[in-house]
């Protein structure tokens, strides 16, 4: 934010001041709902990428799990084995505190890799589309629209399907978390490619454009000086959204069987193991995986609600 | 003297914000008697049109009534139930709004919008409806109207759709028809054309008409009487005439001199200084004197009522004296 | 008229062109077809005859332009998995989905558009804000997560409806009804309204805002200062209005909730097409996947021929002036 406060303030105020005082810190600032859930994002975050130091066990590698310890409930020792698990254990004798650190760690690695390609891959097609214009403008734009009218979760599916299908079976497994960022990924740019395509088009009007161009300032140039700062704003609120749509996304494959192997599984893959205790009473090998892609996707999501109302007021 | 059609009676309209209540339309009196042509001009944001929904009883929340009354051929209509309401609307007072273009429903032709207004307010078969909607289109100069009566909206002009709004208007003969700058959407050519055509109707359905304008020369050419409206207020009522000839109130004259056909002998059309103040920034005591030329002690700190000056009357201290 | 119905037409069958491409090149390249029938240990002659018998040797275009022609009459080939004809295998499940979309939809469309007139004819009260909270919740929830809270109240706890499967069916004709059984409607209630609800917050939200920015309009307030009656205003005026806009969004969300059955068939085990393909896709079963890849394009591209269409006979604008609304571009 640009905020062009008198000079001695700004002095005196330093970096941090500003920012405190600018229009987003205040929107922030009077929306409780905003700062908690950007506190249980933080939290998850944080404790997904220190997942391999504060987890008793990991839960990827077979060997260090033990079938004596299986179905234990929340809270108490295990009745063999006399190992306490807070939130549990599954069939397998895995600790489901530590399933699910590192289940968020997979489900937030998918979502943040697959909203970086998608907003890369959006972002290259709609300057291009909206600089070029012509027949490229149009093949570009007209792919988008069949795409746009798909759903984006079947999108994904159908990416997935064919890519894992050209994949030699052996590499699979291997290769599956690479496959679903890019599946969810390319299921999800025609956002990005629309938004700046339309800044472009308005930013390449302008007369300083045009005389840029005329005085043989390289197209690139243009792009990343003049284009890219104005779409950056809305690019974040498509991304923040995008990130819940793209975790959510990931769940739902990986709870159709469809995403990262049983070996190493995401919260997804917990919920739909999960889901086969149902009837036997073990609720909490579901319950707790579900919370927490609850307590994920809703956050980002208010998060990328509020990012949209702060940064563009006269949307409300 | 025969009772008026419409009294308005202290009215005040008012819309509660965050930052406190704002009022559109402060205590304002007037009447309109059967048949006659009262104008009411005023800058945007005067309060004419809050008046003009005030009356039919259309006004948007949050805005509301916030005290006077309103009373149509004797009987208070500013209290109604709102079914009660719906039957005054359209059937006694009838509305002709700004712009034609979006006040016809797009996915109705005109006849079904001219039929269900009929039948809503008269007891008519569908046939005997029908003939009355195919005669009111002739009325208001639609050629070929029993053909046109199954076009949509969007094959008229804009001059061809308000002689449809004006036909909706009329089409259950109310008493008093409110005119909310009829005319502004138009094309030039065609405004004297459809205030002459409102005039013409109304005079021949007898129903009065409540002419909101900003525009003081169609006023001059159409109108009875004249109520000038500022930030809220009347600040001149009186018959055309007499408040074009002599304005009491130096907004009014400031108004008449911006007529350009009222004022061959000046070389540049006449300016008031200024804007008129915002609904959450009225000065104390006069509401003009930040831009009078008259100004003095008096008008700063106390708030004109109106008063009789020759026929006309009007609220401004210069003529307090004249009655007294 | 004529004109813009060729025009969605040619769109839909160049849209159809494009997928059948993508099926066809999975159908031919994703695996080897030949080892796929013969086994790993046919000989070099043996294959080469059998890629002749295919018609595998032959350009390109002509083979796509083969199994378009193929497609087109139902032969989509042999499930590696299940070892029986694609089209005999989709049309067995097909009625399964149909029936699990059919009673979504119309719940979906029915709910959707009521709650949306309500909340927005009734904006203050307290009933439009339960309605808004919960789907607000509704929107938020992934879908197999609805599902599997649905089992988990009235299947596990309550104990009320079947969580898997679609209980008693009869067959009529090639069709395997379950609307004729008890258990076969039982059974429906919990994956209807998991597939149903996204769609009917979706739908109910967009008639709300569509319904209150049509209520905001000249011409309500011109119907309004008409003394027409609220009746009249509200469900002729303007609920007419507001179901332009909603045709389409709407239309497209009946498409989507075929994609969307794959899911809530995955939680309630519901043996539909969606089911099959995911099962194809775990099971690198091409033809399966071709043939539901086409299937699901012909559905979408119907669906939105027949909206289109239907936009054209609602809106009198566009039979007049050139159809440039109902234009994405």
């Amino acid at each position: 934010m640009t905020e062009t406060l008198p000079k001695p303030a700004m002095e005196r105020s330093g970096r941090f001041a500003r920012l405190w005082g600018s229009d987003i810190a205040w929107s922030y600032r009077r929306s409780p709902v905003t700062i908690v859930a950007s506190i249980v994002v933080a939290i998850l975050i944080v404790a997904a990428v220190f997942a391999p130091w504060i987890t008793p066990q990991n839960p990827f590698n077979p060997a260090g799990l033990n079938l004596m310890d299986g179905f234990t409930p929340p809270m108490t020792a295990n009745e063999f084995s006399g190992n306490f698990f807070v939130l549990g254990t599954d069939d397998q004798g895995r600790d489901m505190y530590s399933a699910i650190l590192y289940g968020a760690r997979i489900s937030l690695f998918v979502g943040v890799m697959a909203v970086l390609f998608a907003a890369v891959l959006g972002v290259t097609l709609g300057l291009l589309a909206g600089y070029r214009g012509g027949w490229l403008d149009t093949v570009i734009m007209r792919i988008a629209d069949v795409q746009l009218s798909f759903p984006a979760i079947l999108i994904a599916l159908m990416i997935f399907g064919i890519a894992r299908g050209f994949i030699p079976p052996g590499s699979r497994d291997q290769m599956a978390v690479w496959v679903l960022i890019i599946s969810i990924g390319l299921s999800d740019w025609v956002q990005y490619a629309r938004t700046v395509r339309g800044a472009t088009f308005v930013e390449m009007r302008k007369d300083y454009v045009q005389a840029a161009r005329l005085i043989g300032v390289r197209p690139l140039k243009i792009m990343f000086r003049h284009v890219l700062p104005n779409v950056m704003g809305p690019v974040l609120v498509i991304a923040t959204i995008g990130l819940a749509l793209a975790i959510i996304a990931e769940a739902t494959l990986s709870y159709l069987g469809v995403g990262v192997p049983v070996t190493s599984p995401s919260l997804g893959t917990l919920i739909r193991i999960g889901q086969d205790f149902l009837f036997s009473g073990e609720w909490w090998i579901i319950l707790f995986p579900a919370v927490t892609l609850l307590a994920l996707a809703l956050s980002v999501n208010l998060l990328g609600d509020w990012l949209r109302d702060a940064l563009n007021p006269k949307l409300r | 003297m025969t009772e008026p059609l419409l009294q308005v009676r202290n009215l005040r309209v008012e819309f509660p914000t965050r930052h406190g209540t704002l009022v559109a339309v402060d205590d304002i009196s007037f009447d309109i008697a059967k048949g006659e042509v009262l104008g009411v001009v005023g800058e945007s944001g005067a309060g004419k049109s809050m008046t003009g929904s005030a009356i039919i009883g259309l006004i948007d929340p949050p805005g509301r009534i916030g005290g006077g009354e309103v009373l149509l051929e004797g009987r208070r209509i500013d209290n109604l139930p709102p079914s009660e309401m719906r039957k005054v609307r359209g059937r006694k007072i009838g509305m002709v709004f700004q712009d034609p273009l979006t006040s016809l429903n797009p996915l109705y032709t005109i006849g079904e919008q001219l039929i269900e207004t009929i039948q809503t307010h008269m007891a008519l078969s569908d046939s005997a409806a029908r003939k009355r909607a195919i005669e009111l289109l002739g009325e208001v100069g639609i050629p070929a109207p029993e053909s046109r009566l199954n076009s949509y909206p969007h094959q008229y002009s804009g001059g061809m759709r308000q002689r449809v709004v004006i036909a909706l208007a009329l089409a259950a003969d109310p008493a008093l028809v409110i005119a909310d700058e009829p005319t502004t959407a138009l094309d030039v050519s065609v405004q004297a054309q459809i205030i002459a055509l409102l005039k013409r109707t109304c005079a021949e359905h007898g129903a009065a008409v409540m002419l909101i304008t900003h525009d003081m020369g169609v006023i001059a050419e159409t109108a009875d009487r004249v109520a000038v409206m500022y930030a809220g207020r009347i600040v001149e009522i009186g018959p055309v005439r007499e408040v074009i000839k002599s304005a009491r109130h130096p907004y009014t004259e400031g108004l008449m001199a911006s007529i350009p056909s009222l004022s061959h002998e000046q070389d540049r059309l006449f300016q008031i200084d200024g804007s008129m103040p915002r609904l959450n920034a009225i000065p104390p005591g006069c509401a003009f004197h930040p831009r009078c030329p008259h100004v003095f002690a008096r008008c700063r700190e106390e708030r004109p009522e109106l008063v009789q000056s020759g026929a006309s009357r009007a609220a401004c201290w210069l003529h307090a004296g004249d009655r007294r | 008229m004529i004109a813009f119905v060729l025009r969605r037409f040619a769109q839909a069958v160049i849209v159809m062109l494009a997928v059948a491409l993508v099926a066809f090149v999975m159908f031919r390249f994703m695996g080897d077809p030949i080892t796929n029938l013969l086994g790993q240990d046919a000989t070099v002659a043996d294959r080469q005859a059998m890629m002749e018998r295919l018609g595998l040797d032959r350009p390109m275009p002509v083979q796509y332009f083969d199994f378009i022609s193929r497609a087109v009459q139902g032969d989509f080939g042999i499930s590696y998995r299940m070892a029986r004809p694609v089209s005999e295998v989709i049309l067995e499940r097909l009625p399964a989905t149909l029936e699990l979309a059919a009673v979504s939809g119309l719940m979906a469309l029915l709910l959707g558009v009521s709650f949306g007139v309500y909340t927005a004819l009734r904006r203050d009260g307290w009933l439009s804000h339960v309605i808004m909270t919960v789907s607000l919740i509704g929107v938020s929830l992934p879908t197999f997560l609805i599902g599997i809270l649905l089992i988990w109240v009235f299947a596990v706890e309550l104990g009320w409806l079947p969580s898997f499967g679609r209980g008693e069916t009869i067959q009529i004709g090639w069709w395997r009804t379950g609307f004729l059984t008890e258990s076969g409607l039982k059974s429906l209630i919990l994956p209807a309204i998991t597939l149903g609800l996204f769609q009917m917050t979706l739908i109910m939200r967009l008639v709300r805002s569509e319904m209150l920015e049509v209520l905001r309009t000249d011409y309500i307030r011109f119907a309004r200062a008409r003394g027409l009656s609220s009746r009249a205003i509200n469900f002729g005026h303007a609920l007419k209005n507001t179901l332009v806009p909603v045709i389409t969004i709407t239309g497209l969300q009946l498409g989507a909730i075929i994609a969307f059955a794959i899911i809530t068939e995955t939680v309630f085990q519901w043996p539909g097409v969606g089911l099959l393909f995911i099962n194809a896709i775990k099971f690198v079963d091409v033809p399966v996947m071709s043939a539901y890849l086409l299937l699901i394009a012909l559905i979408f591209v119907t669906i939105n021929l027949i909206v289109d269409l239907l936009y054209y006979a609602v809106d009198p604008r566009l039979r007049v002036e050139r159809p440039k609304a109902a234009d994405t571009t």
